[in-house]
C-alpha cells in the first residue's frame, strides 16, 4: 500500500456533477451527512436542471451538488470549487468555471469518448487538448471499475452502471477522511427490500474507499478538523424542512389547527410533501386544483378559526394576488410562502433569485400593504415560518414569507431548538358581543384592539357573533358594507397603520462587522452568509465596513433610518435587478449603491468583498 | 367521525335512494289540473333554445329568447319586499323543538337587488327554510363569489363571506375541511361559477365536499349590466354582442354530472315550494348538493324562463321528475319513454300509450341522469326539474378527517420535540 501524506485544511469546497440520472444529489447528500458527522460546519447548494431526465450526456442534463465545509465558520456554499468530480464531459464543461485555478478535477475517464464530446458539443478531448493544464486532473475509470466490482452480482448492465455514484462517494469520503458509516446505514435502509442492489452499493462504496488508499494516483489525503460550534444536539437541515417544522411549531405552540393549501410548483412543492406527513401534528393539507384555489382553501380555513397557509413560487403568487387582497380586506390571518425562483414568467424554475420582493410589497390592486418577512439561512426558515404564523394571528393580517430556491434546497448543521424557547403564541378568539347598539348587545367584527389595531376573530359556531365579511369596503366597527368617501379613506389608512404597528415586534437592528465603518452593506434574504463572510474578510483586511440584514421588509424596522444615517456609503447586494435598493432610496432618500447578480446562482463572498474594496479602497 | 351517525348538524346519512323522505308527500306534477289544451303561444314553437342555429345577426332591435313569449307580466315574486310583514312570522322548526324563525335568519341590512328580481324569492325561501332544518344559526355559513346573487350572505343573519369572483368553491372547500361541524351553503351565479370559476366548480364536484351549492342561473351578467353569460343562448344580443353572441352555452346540469357530481338538481325561482324541497334535499345529502335555480333577471334578461315558469306554457314545457315515478307531464296527457337510448315524448290520450309505457325515473342511475340532462331547451321536449342524480359516495371532508384520525391512531399525536430531533443527529460537547 502506498504511503499517503495527510494535509489538514481549514475548509474545502467539493462539487459533484453528472447526468440527472447519475445520482449526484444522493451522492452530495450522503457526503454532507458524513461531513456533519465529522462535526464540520457546512453549507450546500444543489443545482439541478428543470428537466427531469434530459437526454444523457448533454450539458442541459447536468445535475450538480456543491458542498462547502470546514473547521471555521462556514457561511456559503463556497466561492470556488477545490474538487470537482465530473462523471462525464458535459458535467466538466458546465462546471469548469467554478473550479479554482490549481484545483483538482476528478473525472470518470471512461465517459471521455467521441460520442460524449459530441453530445456536450465539445470539439476535442479536454483531457488531451491542454484546456485543463491549470488544474490537477485525476482520471479514474469509474465505469470500468464499477462493472468489474459487480461482475459476479446478479444485476443487469443498467443496474450496475447506475450504481457507479457509490464508487465516487466512497472515493470522495476517503479523500477527505470522512466516516463511511452514515452512508452504509443509509444504503442498508434504502435498499432493504432489494438485497442485490443493497449489497452492490455497499460493495462499491467500500471499493471506492479502498481504491483511494491503494491507487498511486492519490499522494495526499485531506483532513478537515471539527468546527468550533456551540455545544448541543445537531442535525443537518434543509430550508424547506425547517420551514415545514416552523409551521408545525406554530400549530403546536398556538394550539391551532393549520390548513396548508398548495398547488405543486418548483421549488415550493417540498413544503407540501413535508407537511402532508404531519397529519398527526394538527396539520391539514390540500393539494388544490390551482394556485387560486390553494389560497382560497387557506382563507376558508382562517375564516373557520384555523390558520390557513399557502405556499408557492413567484408565478403562483401572481395568480394569488386578488385573494391576498381579499385577506387584507377582511383582515383574516393567513401566511403566503413564496419560495422564489428565477423569473419573470416561467423563468428559471430550479435556480435561485430574489426578484419577487417588489411583487410581495406592491403586487395587489388598491392600497393593500401586507407584512413581508424573509428567511436568511436554511435553519432561519424555522424561526421565520413561526414568526409569520404568530404575527398573522396577532395582527389579523396576511403575511408574506419570502424564501428562495437556494434556501429551500440548501442545508446546514442546525442546533436543534427547544420548543420552550420559542416566543409565546397566544390566540384569543372572540367569545362575547363587544358593543351595545340601541340597548342591544351586538358583535362588531371590525372593532379594533387599541394597541395592535387587530380586529376580533370570531369563529363560526360561536352563538351571538354571527357576522359577514367580504371584499366590499366596510364601515369601521360594524363591518357593514359602506361606500362613503370619508369612511373609505379612513379604512385604507387604518389598515395600513395596523401593518405599520408590527414594528413593535421587530427587535433592534444588529450591526455586523466594524463598529466604526464608513460603508454599510444592507442585505435581505439568502444573501446573508455571503455578505457577512465578505464583511469579515474585508475587516480582516483592515477595511471599515459593516453589514445589516433585514428580516422585515414590511414594515421596515423602526430604527432603520437612524442606523442608515450613521454611515456615509451604502451598498445593497441583491440577486435581482435592484429591488430593495429602490425601496430604501424611496423611503430614506439616500444615494444607495446597487450590486446585482441575476444568474440563478447565489453570491459568493469574494465578489461582494471585491465590490467593498472598490467602494472604500 | 363515523359514517353511520348523524353529524352535529343533525344531518342524517344519505338515505338509500328511493326511501321516502320523512314528512314529505310526493308532489304532483305542476299543472296537473290544467286542461290538455295547449296554451297560446306554445304552438308557435318554443323560444330559441340555447345553441340553436339562430344566426348571429338578428334584425336590429330583435330581442333574444324569452321575449318572444306571450306578453309577460311578471308578478312580484314572493318575499320581494324585504320588509314584508311575513318576515316576522313564527315558523316552528322541523323537529318541532326549534323556536327559530325566519326573522332569526334575516340580517339588518337593506336588500339591494332590483325590484322584481328573482333573487328575492330565493332569499325568502332560504330564510323560511332555515328554521325548519333545525341547525343552530351559529353553525350556518353562507359563502358567495361575486355577482348579483353573491350579495346573498349579507342578508342572512348567519356567519358569511362575500368573497371574490368565481372562488367561493375554494373557500368553501377550505372551510369545510377545517371545520366539518359547520353547515355551509355556497351561493353563486352562472357567470361566477361557470365562467370565471369554472375550474373550481368542477373540482368541488369531483371532491364531493359536504356543502350545498345554490347556482342562480339567469343566463346573463347582471352586475356588470347585461353582457351574455356562459349559459346565454347563441345569438344573444347584448351590449357586448350587438350582432349576437357566438359562444355555445354550457348546460350546467350536464357540466356538473360530467365533473362527477354526486347530487344535481334543478328548480326555479317562481316555484318556492319546489325550490324549498330541492334545497332541503341538497342539505340532507351528505356531499356536494348542487341545485341550479332558474332565476328571472327582469332588467337585463326578462322572461328568459317564462315558458317554464308562467301558467300559460309551463305545463307543456316542463316535467317534474321524482324517483320511482313515471315521467308524465302536461297534466298527465303526455309522458316520456325510452326508445333504445333515445327519449321520446308520447301522447297518453290517443290510446296508443299509457302511463305504464312511461319511463320510471331512477335518480340513482347516472345513465338516466345523463339522458335527462341532455333534455335541454329542446323544442319537442319539456325541460326537466327535480333531482337528476344522487349517488352514495363519501364526502371529501369525511374522508379527510378519517385519514387524519387513522394516522393519529397509528402513530399517536405528534410530538414537536421528537419531530425536531428526527433524522440523523449528533452531539457537540
Amino acid at each position: 500500500m502506498a504511503v499517503k501524506s495527510v494535509e489538514t485544511l481549514p475548509e474545502a469546497t467539493v462539487l459533484f456533477a453528472g447526468d440527472s440520472g447519475d445520482g449526484m444529489q444522493v451522492t452530495g447528500t450522503q457526503f454532507t451527512l458524513a461531513t456533519a458527522y465529522a462535526m464540520n460546519d457546512l453549507a450546500t447548494l444543489p443545482d439541478f436542471p428543470a428537466e427531469i431526465r434530459a437526454p444523457v450526456g448533454t450539458t442541459y442534463g447536468v445535475s450538480g451538488f456543491q458542498l462547502h465545509f470546514g473547521s471555521i465558520d462556514i457561511r456559503t456554499p463556497g466561492d470556488e470549487v477545490d474538487l470537482l468530480i465530473a462523471m462525464n464531459p458535459a458535467a466538466l464543461k458546465v462546471n469548469l468555471d467554478r473550479v479554482r485555478i490549481g484545483g483538482t478535477i476528478l473525472v470518470n475517464s471512461n465517459t471521455f469518448e467521441p460520442k460524449n464530446f459530441k453530445l456536450a458539443n465539445m470539439k476535442s478531448n479536454p483531457l488531451e487538448d491542454g484546456s485543463l493544464d491549470k488544474y490537477r486532473v485525476i482520471q479514474v475509470e469509474i465505469t470500468r471499475l464499477t462493472r468489474e466490482t459487480l461482475k459476479d452480482f446478479n444485476l443487469n448492465q443498467k443496474e450496475i452502471d447506475r450504481s457507479k455514484n457509490m464508487f465516487a462517494l466512497g472515493l470522495s469520503l476517503w479523500l477527505y477522511s470522512r466516516p463511511v458509516e452514515p452512508a452504509r446505514k443509509w444504503i442498508v435502509a434504502k435498499f432493504a427490500k432489494t438485497p442485490d442492489i443493497r449489497d452492490a452499493n455497499l460493495e462499491l462504496l467500500k471499493k471506492g474507499y479502498h481504491f483511494g488508499e491503494t491507487t498511486e494516483q492519490f499522494v495526499t489525503r485531506y483532513e478537515v478538523a471539527p468546527a468550533k460550534q456551540p455545544p448541543g444536539r445537531y442535525r443537518a437541515i434543509m430550508g424547506v424542512q425547517a420551514l415545514a417544522m416552523g409551521i408545525v411549531a406554530a400549530a403546536n405552540k398556538g394550539g391551532i389547527q393549520i390548513l396548508y393549501g398548495s398547488y405543486p410548483i418548483t421549488p415550493a412543492s417540498d413544503i407540501l410533501h413535508s407537511l402532508s406527513q404531519y397529519k398527526n401534528h394538527g396539520i391539514v393539507t390540500i393539494q388544490a386544483e390551482d394556485e387560486i384555489a390553494a389560497i382560497g382553501t387557506a382563507i376558508g380555513a382562517s375564516f373557520g378559526g384555523s390558520l390557513g397557509i399557502t405556499g408557492t413560487s413567484g408565478p403562483g403568487v401572481a395568480l394569488k394576488g386578488e385573494a391576498m387582497g381579499l385577506a387584507h380586506m377582511i383582515e383574516l390571518p393567513l401566511v403566503i410562502i413564496n419560495v422564489q425562483r428565477g423569473g419573470p414568467s416561467t423563468g428559471l424554475p430550479t435556480k435561485t433569485e430574489q426578484s419577487d420582493l417588489l411583487q410581495a410589497l406592491y403586487g395587489r390592486n388598491g392600497d393593500a400593504p401586507i407584512p413581508v418577512i424573509a428567511a436568511s439561512t436554511p435553519s432561519d426558515c424555522f424561526i421565520v415560518a413561526y414568526e409569520a404564523c404568530r404575527l398573522a394571528v396577532k395582527y389579523m393580517t396576511p403575511v408574506i414569507l419570502l424564501s428562495d430556491g437556494y434556501l429551500a434546497n440548501g442545508s446546514e448543521p442546525w442546533l436543534i431548538p427547544n420548543p420552550d424557547d420559542l416566543a409565546p403564541f397566544d390566540i384569543q378568539y372572540a367569545e362575547k358581543t363587544n358593543k351595545v347598539v340601541d340597548g342591544e348587545n351586538v358583535f362588531w367584527p371590525y372593532l379594533r384592539d387599541e394597541t395592535t389595531l387587530a380586529r376580533p376573530w370570531a369563529r363560526p359556531g360561536t352563538p351571538g357573533l354571527e357576522h359577514r365579511v367580504g371584499g366590499l369596503e366596510k364601515q369601521e366597527g360594524s363591518g357593514n358594507v359602506n361606500y362613503e368617501a370619508d369612511n373609505h379613506e379612513y379604512m385604507i389608512k387604518i389598515r395600513a397603520e395596523k401593518i405599520q404597528r408590527i414594528q413593535a415586534d421587530i427587535p433592534p437592528i444588529e450591526i455586523y462587522g466594524d463598529p466604526d465603518a464608513d460603508l454599510l452593506v444592507i442585505g435581505w434574504g439568502s444573501t446573508r452568509g455571503a455578505i457577512e463572510a465578505a464583511v469579515s474578510r474585508s475587516n480582516l483586511a483592515g477595511k471599515k465596513v459593516a453589514a445589516i440584514h433585514l428580516r422585515f421588509l414590511n414594515p421596515l424596522p423602526a430604527d432603520l433610518g437612524k442606523v442608515l444615517s450613521q454611515y456615509s456609503q451604502h451598498l445593497v447586494p441583491e440577486l435581482n435587478n435592484g429591488q430593495l435598493v429602490k425601496v430604501l432610496r424611496d423611503q430614506f432618500l439616500l444615494p444607495m449603491v446597487a450590486m446585482n447578480k441575476i444568474q440563478g446562482r447565489p453570491f459568493g463572498p469574494a465578489e461582494i468583498a471585491e465590490k467593498i474594496a472598490e467602494m472604500i479602497g | 367521525m363515523s359514517d353511520e351517525k348523524p353529524d352535529s348538524n343533525g344531518r342524517k346519512p344519505t338515505l338509500p335512494p328511493g326511501s321516502p323522505s320523512a314528512g314529505k308527500s310526493p308532489m304532483l306534477p305542476p299543472g296537473a289540473k290544467a286542461g290538455p289544451t295547449l296554451p297560446p303561444g306554445a304552438k308557435a314553437g318554443p323560444t330559441l333554445p340555447p345553441g340553436a342555429k339562430a344566426g348571429p345577426t338578428l334584425p336590429p332591435g330583435a330581442k333574444a329568447a324569452g321575449s318572444k313569449l306571450p306578453p309577460a307580466s311578471p308578478k312580484l315574486p314572493p318575499g320581494m319586499s324585504p320588509k314584508s310583514p311575513e318576515s316576522t312570522e313564527k315558523l316552528v322548526g322541523g323537529d318541532g323543538s326549534s323556536a327559530a324563525t325566519r326573522a332569526d335568519f334575516t340580517s339588518d341590512q337593506d336588500v339591494r337587488w332590483c325590484p322584481g328580481c328573482g333573487d328575492y324569492a330565493i332569499l325568502a325561501t332560504v330564510q323560511r327554510m332555515m328554521p325548519e332544518l333545525g341547525v343552530p344559526r351559529e353553525k350556518v355559513v353562507f359563502i358567495s363569489g361575486i355577482g348579483c346573487s353573491s350579495r346573498f350572505p349579507y342578508y342572512m343573519n348567519t356567519y358569511g363571506m362575500h368573497s371574490i369572483h368565481g372562488r367561493a368553491p375554494t373557500i368553501v372547500t377550505g372551510l369545510k375541511s377545517a371545520r366539518p361541524d359547520l353547515d355551509i351553503w355556497m351561493i353563486t351565479g352562472d357567470g361566477d361559477s361557470l365562467s370565471i370559476g369554472g375550474n373550481h366548480i368542477i373540482h368541488i364536484m369531483r371532491r364531493n365536499v359536504n356543502v350545498q351549492i345554490i347556482m342562480v342561473n339567469n343566463q346573463i351578467y347582471g352586475l356588470t349590466k347585461g353582457q351574455y353569460s356562459p349559459t346565454s343562448e347563441v345569438g344573444k344580443i347584448t351590449k357586448s354582442t350587438p350582432f349576437g353572441s357566438l359562444d355555445h352555452p354550457f348546460n350546467p346540469i350536464a357540466l356538473v354530472l360530467g365533473a362527477e357530481s354526486s347530487f344535481a338538481a334543478r328548480t326555479m325561482d317562481r316555484d318556492p315550494k319546489h325550490m324549498k324541497e330541492m334545497f332541503t334535499r341538497a342539505h340532507d345529502y351528505r356531499g356536494t348538493g348542487f341545485v341550479e335555480v332558474y332565476q328571472n333577471c327582469n332588467i337585463f334578461n326578462d322572461g328568459a324562463f317564462f315558458q317554464f315558469t308562467e301558467k300559460e306554457t309551463k305545463s307543456d314545457r316542463t316535467i317534474y321528475f321524482e324517483h320511482g315515478k313515471p315521467l308524465v307531464y302536461a297534466g298527465g296527457s303526455k309522458g316520456l319513454r325510452l326508445d333504445g337510448f333515445n327519449l321520446e315524448s308520447i301522447d297518453l290520450e290517443n290510446g296508443q300509450f299509457g302511463v305504464s309505457d312511461c319511463l320510471v325515473y331512477d335518480e340513482t342511475s347516472r345513465d338516466l341522469a345523463g339522458i335527462m340532462s341532455r333534455v335541454y331547451w329542446k323544442p319537442d321536449f319539456p325541460q326537466p326539474f327535480g333531482v337528476f342524480y344522487q349517488e352514495d359516495r363519501p364526502s371529501y371532508d369525511d374522508m379527510l378527517h378519517k385519514q387524519i384520525n387513522a394516522v393519529i391512531e397509528r402513530s399517536g399525536k405528534g410530538s414537536l420535540q421528537k419531530l425536531l430531533e428526527g433524522g440523523e443527529t449528533w452531539e457537540i460537547e
